[in-house]
């Protein structure tokens, strides 16, 4: 369990942490999801006692990190940036943290064959494609079969293979009873991984609940419809006071909630979820619900070929942290990125 | 890259808890993994042999066909003075540098790769990773600094054995082969403290130089006896004193082993606020 109490970062005059307070249970996976430069990462190496809170604190299993010892034994963590020294093979990195930890020679071997690094094991790592990199980061986060992970944004860079096995990956260590944050810029990779959200906008806790419940607090809720008739069903549409566009929007970025196979990797995996046959005849209508659609349709005889309830969970994190951002100021946050 | 279908993580067998003594050389073996992992310190490593012992054959050489030549009074008469300050000094005053880019390294290449972040996510007592850092160093360099001082005093010595004769029995001649080995492995330490203090290798390396080797020129200009005194405790150039046989009388405010004691408090010193500051910062 990870506890965050009011935790405050400054850098100088900047507040990247502002007053932040959450939990993270056992058993399942927790988003920690925020735009860039939200605080996500500062609040990681606060939580990993790299960086030092300004105020707060923050525990894990109720002890702060640097009273652990051994502490990969109960923590594993996978930071953005990367951590290897390029001159040093795989083998070696992990070695010397097994070293460290009182680990056994053999447990490093058995992490690099868990993520798929075994035959590039005593390849220098400056050689590694950052989909590697990743993987190396991963096999030190579970060096120590930790009982708690701190994931930022694990799926960087990475193919989409990739992502489904780190997908997976989480939700298995989750269904074995351990605590899992894993942190991410993107919705539509939350909305399939993640079972409880926490939401931050410039350093401050705007939202901590499972991830339907951040979804149904969208306020702009659409509906996919395709009828061979879409042109006269959307000028009905219209006179009820809806709105519709013809065309998809799940391909120009939304999540279609409920329907986990739309692969959502990056911004730019988005576009391959399942194009439509053929943009004909396909609506998403926005201003009316399902139910709503599906009366007017059926009094007018006309008949629907899909009628799909959309919650756009990208537009709903905009919706939640606009607010965030308009109380700031507006020049470009540097925390998340450049402070190291 | 290879895409093997996930496996579920295996468990680690439970293990023993931690008997006294065992963390500490946990961290010790984990520091001479990093060290011994890295190219660069085998490469700086061998270019501090090469350059040693090589330029000490050079500069012994060059002195022994040069003997009585032109405008070679002054210095062989140095020679006569203080034969194993000459030969050694000869050698090291270059190789010592790269001693000072090695004590940077260690620490530097941790911040410039990233890999600090993974040393004090594993070890977050920040104290016992610098200091298991700075033991299994101090432990490498005196090795590898005792073994090129005596091959330096070797070489050299049998090179000039027609002009001055010196062995390790005379007198203070085995304190100053050892003393330079000591010397060069706090020099080592003194410039880890460096690199620990800027985080930034090209600052750090031309920080760990300037003090060795700008530090003497700068206090030679202040005026009067001052500029002697303050040379006289600058960390090089008291540190040094060990390494003479006879360290000359003009200017010498301290004796061999007193120089070596303030380069020592220097290090220390230096050591401490590194040690202090790393604790303090974020990493």
């Amino acid at each position: 369990m990870i506890e965050v109490r009011d935790l405050t970062k400054r850098y100088g005059p900047k507040v990247a942490v502002d007053d932040l307070s959450f939990t993270v249970e056992p058993g399942r996976v927790t988003g920690f999801l925020g735009p860039n430069g939200a605080g996500k990462s500062t609040t990681m190496r606060l939580v990993l006692g790299l960086d030092h809170p300004s105020a707060g604190s923050a525990t894990i299993n109720g002890k702060p990190y640097h009273e652990l010892s051994r502490p990969l034994r109960a923590v594993g963590a996978l930071l953005e940036a990367k951590s290897v020294h390029g001159g040093r093979s795989a083998r070696n990195h992990l070695r010397f943290l097994a070293q460290t930890q009182g680990l056994p020679r053999r447990r490093v071997d058995e992490v690099l064959g868990l993520v798929g690094l075994l035959d590039v094991a005593s390849k220098r790592a400056h050689g590694f494609s950052l989909g590697m990199s990743q993987r190396l980061g991963i096999a030190a986060a579970l060096l120590g079969d930790p009982e708690v992970l701190l994931l930022d944004e694990p799926v960087n860079g990475l193919d989409p293979e990739g992502v489904l096995w780190i997908r997976n990956l989480m939700k298995q260590l989750a269904a074995q009873g351990r605590t899992i944050l894993v942190s991410s810029h993107l919705m539509n990779e939350m909305a399939v991984t993640a079972d409880h959200l926490i939401v931050i906008g410039r350093g401050r806790l705007i939202i901590e609940s499972s991830t339907e419940d951040v979804i149904a607090r969208s306020t702009d809720k659409s509906v996919r419809v395709r009828s061979p008739e879409a042109e006269r069903l959307a000028k009905l549409i219209e006179a009820a006071g809806g709105t519709a566009a013809a065309g998809d929007k799940a391909a120009a970025g939304m999540a279609t909630f409920g329907r986990p196979t739309v692969f959502a990797a990056s911004g730019a995996a988005d576009a391959s979820g399942p194009a439509p046959a053929n943009g004909a005849g396909l609506l998403t209508v926005t201003g009316l619900d399902a139910a709503r659609i599906g009366e007017l349709a059926a009094s007018a005889q006309i008949v629907l070929h899909e009628l799909t309830p959309l919650a756009s969970l990208e537009e709903a994190f905009m919706e939640l942290t606009s607010g965030s951002l308009e109380f700031g100021r507006h020049e470009p946050d540097p925390v998340d990125g450049s402070a190291r | 890259m290879t895409t093997e279908s996930p496996a579920a993580p295996t468990r680690v067998p439970a293990i023993p808890a931690a008997r006294s003594g065992t963390l500490a050389r946990d961290l010790m073996s984990a520091e001479w993994t990093k060290i011994r992992s890295v190219r660069s310190t085998v490469w700086t490593l061998t270019l501090f042999v090469v350059i040693s012992l090589g330029l000490t054959a050079l500069f012994t050489w060059l002195t022994v066909s040069n003997w009585n030549g032109p405008r070679a009074g002054d210095r062989d008469a140095r020679v006569l003075i203080d034969p194993v300050g000459f030969i050694l000094g000869s050698g090291l005053f270059l190789g010592q540098l790269t001693i000072c880019v090695l004590g940077v390294l260690v620490i530097t290449s941790e911040y410039s790769t990233g890999t600090i972040r993974a040393s004090l996510l594993a070890v977050p007592r920040r104290l016992e990773m610098l200091t298991a850092k700075t033991v299994v160093f101090a432990a490498l360099l005196i090795v590898v600094a005792e073994i090129v001082a005596f091959g330096s005093f070797f070489i050299g010595s049998a090179i000039l054995h027609t002009r001055v004769p010196v062995s390790l029995g005379d007198r203070n001649v085995t304190r100053a082969v050892v003393g330079t080995g000591l010397y060069l492995t706090v020099l080592g330490l003194f410039s880890l403290a460096i690199g620990s203090l800027i985080r930034h290798t090209a600052g750090a390396i031309s920080a760990a130089i300037g003090a060795v080797l700008v530090l003497p020129i700068l206090a030679g200009l202040l005026p009067g006896s001052w500029g002697a005194h303050i040379n006289g405790y600058l960390p090089e150039q008291a540190g040094i004193l060990i390494g003479q046989q006879h360290p000359p009388a003009d200017g010498n405010v301290l004796s061999a082993w007193q120089g070596f004691g303030v380069f020592c408090v220097w290090t220390a010193v230096l050591l401490a606020v590194a040690a202090y500051l790393l604790q303090r910062r974020d990493a």
